[in-house]
């Protein structure tokens, strides 16, 4: 499989110097068919490629030791610019932006700092609040959970915009936040997470959020198994389970893509963070889900977006102090 | 902690000792017949895949436990075939066939189903939905015992009666009958057994068969039982988690099932740190720390069957 990937990636660089300066897209391990992060990206690029009948070069990442070789080939083959989904990229762009000057890299969920390289990170603590907030009103029980994946500060971040959401709604509301493990396995063990789940709704929870990408597909089962209501993270999950997924809190990995590539090779550096305003996080409201979602979540919603681009709400984002104020973590 | 708390993570702890036992289990047939099995977490993987799918594909929950049993069997023939028939390396075949169980899975998975590696997922009859055992509810309302009955022990999926069934049935084979007299004999004395006129190669490919089968069944279990559908990696260690049991269960069919339960056990307290304020990574250590406490001596003595890991060689 490696070796097979290995060779498809050197056919790709032997093709890439016919076509000059077209953009490239690497998919990190999760693959391109995710049904989240990845598949968001590659769904962006699609629709630049259909728009303006472009071309571009796609890569997906088998193992951890293709990551260079996949970024060095792609800038020597003159693609650019050269988008990377997933902040594992981060150590290997370091070194690999300053190698080509001329060529445009951007990251998404990491900030490398390079002239070169755009960083585009999402303001999660934004979206994930509307979800806490929609949450909170949700629940009967007035207890409220959040499981995260590895315990990282990206994904602290999600439980910590999450948790200020729920206490906006319900004052009382008590936030339950559990982790699934301390190693990258975290990301990838259903079972513990449905269990987990199970425990939270043991503790009086009836909507649980999880920030856990495919560990996240054990809690959604779980807590449709149990008959409470649950929350999707990156993509939109609200039809894994219709009728039983309050929302999901999306990321919009798509525009992103999707502006780069039409920016091309003239895109500038520098850091970009897509909140609320720039419809970069937002939560799914589709058929699904219509049932859930009462007119007075909607007005809520829609009443706290507004005054979070006002800022008049201020949401804390965990990364900057590394502490948050309302879940006691 | 209540009552209520307690009973809730006892029916945690059988959930999640299950797939343990199960593996145990099928480790204890494997290496008691002298074959080391590093591979359970493989096997397990293959088989959890292949449950998940045919469930898919058939809406049966039974046809895709044979399945399982079915890709289970093939990894434990691979096993065999390399390390009985042709003597190979017993920890490097397990090693290598967990390396191409956790890659064809997900490769297999997206081609055929295009979500990322996971097969789609199942409800209804493509699923081992809970049983309620009979009297659960009337028995509800007797003190103490009667909620143990009818929250713990009732209300599970059929392979986790059927996995607490192993454990008497495994006890009787090896201790109660000639062909357990012999796989155990293949595992402490091969040449003993080969002079009495029984085929070593035989017996050990049998034991290695009934891990195959256990292994299915555990496959089976995480995939369309605890879960509804396949995921990438979604064994998530519990092969090994498995061995460093059936160490501590000094191989034998009894303890396999207080080890498991043990090891089950802790995990199910790691989930509430409401009830028990250890750090979660202390309680996920403890497993392996009994095992470390086990094999040095400390807790009574572990010894390993005496062929084990040895390829057996007729003496010409």
């Amino acid at each position: 499989m490696t070796l097979k990937a290995v060779l498809g990636a050197t056919a790709l660089a032997l093709t890439a110097t016919t076509a000059m300066a077209d953009p490239a897209l690497i998919f990190d391990l999760g693959g391109k068919f995710d049904k989240s992060f990845n598949e968001a990206a590659y769904t962006g690029a699609q629709r630049w490629a259909e728009e303006t009948g472009g071309k571009y070069r796609e890569i997906e990442m088998q193992s951890e030791a293709q990551r260079e070789q996949a970024l060095r080939r792609l800038a020597q083959s003159g693609s650019n610019p050269i988008v990377m989904t997933g902040f594992s990229f981060s150590d290997v762009l370091t070194q690999v932006a300053a190698d080509y000057p001329d060529t445009k890299f951007v990251i998404i969920d990491s900030v490398v700092e390079a002239p070169n390289v755009r960083s585009v990170v999402f303001s999660e603590e934004e979206g994930s609040y509307l979800a806490g907030l929609m949450a909170g009103m949700a629940s009967k029980t007035g207890t409220v959970g959040f499981i995260g994946g590895m315990d990282i500060p990206l994904i602290r971040k999600f439980g910590c915009g999450y948790a200020q959401g729920a206490v906006a709604a319900n004052p009382q509301a008590k936030v339950l936040v559990s982790w699934t493990g301390s190693t990258p396995a975290a990301w990838n063990d259903p079972v513990r997470g449905g269990e987990l789940a199970r425990a939270q709704i043991g503790q009086g929870a009836d909507v649980i959020y999880h920030g856990a990408g495919g560990t996240g597909i054990g809690i959604l089962q779980a807590a449709a198994d149990e008959g409470i209501l649950s929350i999707g993270v990156d993509s939109n999950q609200n039809m894994l389970h219709p009728g039983q997924v309050l929302t999901s809190m999306v990321k919009s990995v798509d525009v992103a893509v999707e502006d780069a590539f039409k920016q091309g090779e003239a895109m500038e550096g520098g850091t970009v963070t897509l909140g609320l305003a720039q419809q970069g996080v937002v939560v799914a409201m589709d058929e699904n889900n219509a049932a859930l979602v009462t007119p007075e979540m909607k007005a809520a919603v829609e009443d706290a977006t507004q005054k979070i681009i006002a800022g008049e709400i201020a949401v804390h984002d965990y990364m900057t102090d590394d502490t948050c104020p309302v879940a006691g973590f | 902690m209540d009552y209520a708390t307690l009973l809730q993570i006892l029916d945690s702890t059988v959930r999640l000792a299950v797939p343990l036992l199960l593996a145990c289990l099928a480790g204890l047939w494997s290496e008691r017949a002298g074959v080391f099995d590093i591979g359970l977490e493989g096997k397990m993987l293959v088989a959890a895949f292949a449950s998940g799918a045919v469930a898919f594909l058939t809406g049966s929950a039974w046809a895709g436990l044979l399945a399982g049993i079915g890709a289970a069997l093939v990894w434990a023939l691979l096993h065999g075939l390399a390390s009985i028939t042709f003597r190979g390396n017993q920890l490097i075949s397990g090693v290598a066939l967990n390396f191409l169980a956790s890659g064809i899975t997900v490769l297999v998975a997206q081609t055929a189903f295009q979500q990322g590696g996971r097969t789609p997922s199942l409800s209804g009859e493509a699923r081992f939905n809970e049983l309620t055992l009979p009297l659960a509810e009337t028995a509800r309302g007797v003190p103490v015992i009667g909620p143990l009955y009818a929250d713990v022990i009732s209300g599970h999926p059929i392979l986790t009666y059927l996995a607490v069934l192993a454990v008497p049935l495994t006890w009787w084979v090896l201790y109660r009958t000639r062909f357990g007299l012999r796989l155990r004999a293949v595992g402490e004395n091969p040449a003993a057994v080969d002079t009495a006129g029984v085929s070593v190669a035989r017996m050990r490919f049998s034991a290695v068969l009934i891990t195959g089968v256990l292994c299915g069944i555990a496959g089976a279990y995480l995939a369309t039982a605890l879960q509804a559908g396949f995921g990438r990696e979604m064994t998530a260690g519990r092969g090994y988690i498995a061995l460093a049991a059936l160490i501590f269960a000094k191989w034998r069919p009894w303890g396999a099932l207080w080890a498991t339960l043990l090891f089950g056990f802790f995990q199910a307290i790691a989930l509430r740190p409401d009830v028990v304020p250890i750090p979660v990574p202390a309680l996920e250590a403890l497993p392996y720390v009994l095992t470390v406490l086990v094999l040095a001596g400390f807790v009574g003595k572990a010894i390993p069957p005496r062929a084990g890991g040895e390829p057996y060689v007729k003496e010409r």
